[in-house]
């Protein structure tokens, strides 16, 4: 399937990158490539064949449901670009 | 006939936080109300290299909530990657249930003890399992820049129960809500606080209504923000008379405007529309390949549906049928919950007359536990003493009118039946010292027989009273009795 | 000869021997990679300190003959992309730069309950993605053997320590190749385990159903108790595998008896180098001398791999780098920038009257994340990132991602028909020794095909091997791959040690870096 540019523009959002007109240029060009690579795809006969989602199949994995420590606060905000003393801090999220 | 000219068309999404002590993938607490970001470690906050793993309990409880939704439980059920950006999502992804969710296809059945609309089986599209997200505050009034994102609800196990568009006004669906709510009770997954959060409600809204003889749908409107059964109820009920007027102005039907969000403001008792990005809809679902898929055999559905206690609609059923009692009684007994069905079976069982224990416990023991904010297990009178007062007065120990004093008394001096009536002074009048004391008042009263034989039995509504007066324990209406015959006789 | 000549078993062998200490030893490595790594550049980060203090705990402790773990006293170098809460784990990224993990990965914990000596983290391409580590938002590694080459990657500074003599031990991650493809580049043994043999906890993911964390060494044997140091059942991670780790350290040097040998026809079709072709074809003549039978096996959708590959890879690395938005941690834009950059753009929309565009402009938190994941990516992280989104995203799904994992499952059931009649596939890394720097940067799709040979084992889940089998005229090391069924690790080993014991490149040492 063809790349437009259109195209990528929307995956760059969905995929929260901004993307310059250079690079917006680049990525439809570059990816057009790959996509027309890995289109080759389609010419495997799938039919009846179960997806493999994982690269070993075993099942019912589980824990206990026992508390265990969580992190103390301060450690927790450690890492946060912007915090205070309670939570981390974002741009407003009532973005309207 | 409604009067509408419309029929509101409703299915609900229910979100029930499970009862686990541990979060749904890691082990931090679910304990609600701790400070900020104080329940959270490296895999809740989504750290870089943290891998999710499985809580079996809250896979348990999602199992037997399913169960007792009547629904089918797959062989097979896998996790999958729901993604979107948000604050409160710090993977970016949450974790969820997409194409094989663990149950589908149940129904849950409601009906109204006022009988404001016929009994219904609302269908159950699926139930499934998956995490809550954080919360993030904003606080506008300080007129501050950013929101402060606090972690802690992150990860706590949800439930989500999808109802089919099967309910046809708000009573319905507050019926359903009620029913569901008492359900996830009795069987303890879920404490099902509203205002903690633990059952959250949207609602998927439209109308169904007929143009030119053509049967036409307006388009589905999806309710957030609903915090009680009543602004379930209003939100519904203005959503769609607000549906109505815009497919008066508009004449748009489903399909050819988006799907759309309101949040309901119940202050201004009105819904608002949300913003809505054409992109946010694509979520990318894939299966989640830090999460193996988990298998259930007939043999594990059917232990655990043999271990669920025993349901609200069953227990109605059993009211009925073993105790006699009516749709009316057995539903607010049930509706108590549990502990106070099981005061009530226990007190039925000793005292031998199912119904007049019914009314002693739905009226006296109620109210009780009413004016005194006090639950079942702290009221004074036990099952086994409130039945003693049952079979007191069933046989004539305890004058009927005289009842409602011994049960005071009981929960007054904390004694049994026997002791109450006692103090009380009350005592059987032996039948022959009744038509005595009868005789001598007719005997004394002349002008009342002369009445009574005119015609007006009313007349010997007086010498009730003296009787009483007299003797505190005499049965008035065997007294009303005896003395008629004897006027007649005289 | 240097401390750092002998091998990881026999160094192991002289600490406990008391001939020399870890201190000692410990110092030499960090001699070594102060001498060598200013040119080859494979380390991040270097813990001297902390290293020499741990190797003087060992060594205490020895002394008070206290009993130690497997690796006691050894330099170890780590990949930076497993999470060490006594230092950044940066995954070679600006993302990341400043992130200190608050936890320890499994790996690094079972390296130090081992009693290894953590000496430093090496680079990486950025996330993992990439196989000449070029893609580092740091710096370039070298291969020891010609600095104009690179090293591969991803593991490029993990492969290129050890060819440089820096440390005897190092540990890498393979998603596609990434441990046995710097490792057959720069003429080292690396291993990449069947997956679920070692713990993922704390492996900052690129793809979680292909990740494997694995050893890299100059030798069988020195690969063999790595891996028995860092394999086991962990119970953070529920892909990991409940299965007892075998004594790799004691079963290496048992001979594999009436070894069959596969050999897959079309990886030696066109497109494969003649000098790697002759050095492969001698390796597997080596085998046949010590009493293997040789039989051509078929992959048939093997040539599929890499097509299945850069879907599914892709596909989960944008799920997995999603969290990387500015938040919560990592790097975030510039506010006061970014709101600047808001209201300007706003204005132009408005005086050129653009409502659609005013409609459609970012809100300062989307606009946080487009900048901080602009800002804090490089371009092929950015590139899979966007493959990825493309791919899982409405309406291409089926024909990508869900074609990708039937695909996938084609290519397990080959391996598993294959593996019927031989134990062991032999064959090529890659299809030509090490290439220069800068020569691929600019064609993506070249630098994916590079993957051609490895990937399908990730896309399996099994256990494969990369060695030194050779040397090109121009003095480069080939990489000879064995590839075995799931849980085969040890079979890959024994394979391996028979190999080394008959032959001496492992032996060959890089021109004085
Ligand atoms: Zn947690």
């Amino acid at each position: 399937m063809a790349i437009t540019r259109e195209t990528v523009e929307k995956v760059a959002l969905l995929a929260r990158l901004k993307l310059s007109e250079t690079e917006l240029e680049k990525m439809t060009e570059q990816m057009g490539q790959i996509v027309g690579y890995v289109d080759q795809l389609s010419e495997v006969d799938t039919e009846g064949v179960e997806p493999m989602a994982h690269a070993v199949e075993v099942t019912n994995v589980f824990a206990e449901d026992v508390v265990a420590e969580s992190l103390p606060r301060e450690q927790a905000l450690s890492n946060a670009p912007s915090s205070n003393e309670r939570g981390y801090l974002v741009p407003a999220v009532l973005g309207d | 006939m409604p009067e509408q000219p419309y029929t509101t068309v409703i299915g609900l999404e229910v979100h029930v936080q499970l009862a686990t002590q541990s979060k749904l993938f890691c082990r931090c607490s679910t304990q609600f109300g701790a400070e900020p970001n104080t329940q959270t470690c490296p895999v809740c906050t989504g750290l870089p290299g943290t891998l999710p793993v499985m809580n079996a309990h809250a896979f348990e409880l999602s199992l037997q909530t399913a169960i007792a939704l009547n629904c089918d439980i797959p062989g097979f059920t896998k996790w999958d990657r729901k993604q979107y950006y948000y604050p409160d999502l710090p993977k970016g992804y949450q974790i969820s249930q997409f194409d094989l969710p663990m149950s589908d296809d149940g129904y849950l059945e409601i009906a109204d003890p006022k009988d404001r609309f016929e009994p219904k089986r609302v269908r159950i599209l699926r139930a499934h399992l998956e995490e809550d997200a954080g919360k993030s505050v904003h606080d506008e009034a300080a007129g501050k820049a950013d929101s402060e994102i606090d972690l802690n609800r992150t990860g706590t196990p949800l439930l989500e129960i999808v109802s089919e568009p099967d309910m046809r006004s708000s009573l319905e669906a507050r019926a359903f809500l009620q029913e569901l709510k008492l359900l996830l009770t009795y069987i303890g997954v879920s404490d099902c606080n509203m205002q903690e959060g633990s059952l959250r409600v949207d609602a998927n809204v439209n109308l169904h209504l007929e143009k030119d003889s053509e049967k036409v749908a307006t388009p589905i409107v999806e309710i957030k923000n609903m915090n009680s059964f009543r602004a379930v109820e209003r939100a519904i009920d203005y959503e769609a008379k607000r549906q109505y007027d815009e497919w008066q102005e508009t004449g748009r039907r489903l399909g050819e405007s988006p799907k759309q969000t309101r949040g309901w403001d119940d202050a201004a008792g009105v819904t608002r529309g949300q913003r809505s990005k054409e992109e946010s809809s694509d979520y990318r679902y894939f299966p989640d390949p830090d999460l193996m898929p988990v298998t259930t055999t007939a043999e594990q559905v059917e232990a655990v549906r043999a271990a669920l206690p025993e349901l609200p609609a069953g227990l109605r059923q059993r009211l009925g049928d073993d105790y006699s009692l009516g749709h009316y009684d057995a539903d607010v007994l049930v509706n108590q919950g549990r502990p106070v069905v099981d005061y009530y079976l226990t007190a039925a069982d000793a005292s031998g007359d199912p119904k007049l224990t019914c009314n002693w416990v739905t009226q006296e023991v109620l109210r009780e536990l009413k004016d005194k904010e006090i639950t079942i297990e702290q009221f004074g009178v036990s099952a086994e003493r409130l039945a003693g007062l049952v079979k007191g007065i069933d046989s004539g120990a305890i004058p009927g009118p005289r009842g409602r004093e011994v049960f005071t008394t009981m929960l007054a001096d904390d004694c049994d039946a026997q002791e109450a009536t006692s103090k009380l002074g009350i005592e059987q009048v032996d039948e022959s010292e009744l038509v005595a004391l009868c005789q001598k008042l007719v005997d004394a009263n002349p002008k009342i027989v002369a009445d009574v034989k005119a015609g007006k039995q009313q007349a010997v509504g007086a010498l009730i009273g003296q009787a009483k007066a007299q003797n505190p324990n005499v049965d008035p209406g065997r007294v009303r009795e005896i003395c008629l015959e004897l006027a007649q006789q005289s | 000869m240097s401390l750092l000549d002998r091998s990881a078993c026999q160094l192991l062998a002289d600490l406990k021997a008391g001939e020399i200490s870890s201190v000692e030893l410990t110092q030499a490595s960090l001699d070594r990679i102060e001498a060598a790594d200013e040119k080859v550049g494979a380390f991040l980060q270097q813990s001297g300190r902390a290293a020499l203090a741990a190797a003087e705990q060992i060594d205490v402790r020895r002394a008070a003959g206290e009993q130690l773990g497997i690796l006691a006293g050894l330099p170890v170098a780590v990949k930076d992309v497993l999470c060490d809460s006594t230092t950044t784990t940066t995954c070679a990224s600006k993302m990341l730069a400043n992130f200190r993990p608050p936890y320890d990965s499994t790996v690094v914990a079972k390296l130090r309950s081992a009693d290894a000596v953590l000496v430093g983290r090496t680079n990486m391409d950025e996330f993992a993605m990439g196989g000449s580590t070029e893609n580092s938002a740091v710096q370039l590694t070298r291969n020891p053997w010609d600095l104009q080459r690179a090293p591969g990657g991803s593991s490029g500074g993990a492969a290129a320590c050890v060819a440089a003599g820096m440390v005897p031990l190092s540990i890498g991650t393979d998603t596609g190749g990434s441990i046995r493809q710097p490792a057959g580049l720069c003429g080292v043994v690396g291993m990449k385990p069947t997956y679920g043999r070692v713990s993922r906890y704390g492996l900052v993911a690129f793809a979680s159903s292909l990740d494997q964390v694995g050893p890299l060494a100059r030798t069988a044997e020195d690969v063999a108790l790595l891996l028995e140091a860092i394999a086991g059942h962990d119970p953070r991670d529920s892909t990991s595998l409940e299965e007892a780790t075998p004594a790799y350290s004691q079963s290496v040097s048992k001979p594999l008896e009436n070894m069959r040998i596969g050999v897959v026809k079309e990886q030696f079709a066109t497109g494969l180098n003649s000098e790697v072709e002759t050095a492969v074809r001698d390796a597997i003549a080596v085998y046949e001398s010590l009493g293997a039978t040789v039989k051509e096996v078929e992959l048939p959708h093997s040539k599929y791999g890499v097509a299945a590959y850069y879907v599914i890879a892709p596909s989960e690395a944008s799920s997995n780098l999603a969290r990387y938005d500015g938040a919560h941690y990592g790097h975030r834009t510039d506010q006061a920038e970014m709101m600047a950059e808001l209201e300007a753009e706003r204005k132009q929309l408005s005086e050129s009257g653009d409502q659609r565009g005013l409609d459609n402009l970012d809100t300062p938190l989307i606009r946080m994340y487009r900048r901080s994941r602009a800002e804090g990516f490089g371009p092929e992280v950015k590139r899979r990132i966007m493959l990825g989104t493309y791919a899982l995203s409405a309406g291409y799904y089926d024909a990508y991602y869900l074609k990708a994992l039937k695909v996938r499952r084609l290519i397990r059931q080959d391996y598993d028909k294959a593996f019927e009649d031989v134990d062991l596939i032999a064959g090529p890394v890659t299809a030509s020794p090490a290439f220069k720097l800068g020569e691929m940067v600019d064609d993506p799709l070249a630098m994916y095909l590079v993957d051609l040979y490895t990937v399908s084992a990730n896309l399996a889940g099994l256990p494969g091997l990369s060695m030194p089998c050779g040397f090109s005229e121009a003095g480069l090391p080939i990489g000879l791959q064995l590839q075995a069924p799931p849980l085969k690790e040890q079979r890959l080993l024994k394979a391996a040690h028979m190999y080394q014991q008959t032959t001496d490149w492992h032996t060959r040492r890089p021109p004085e870096t």
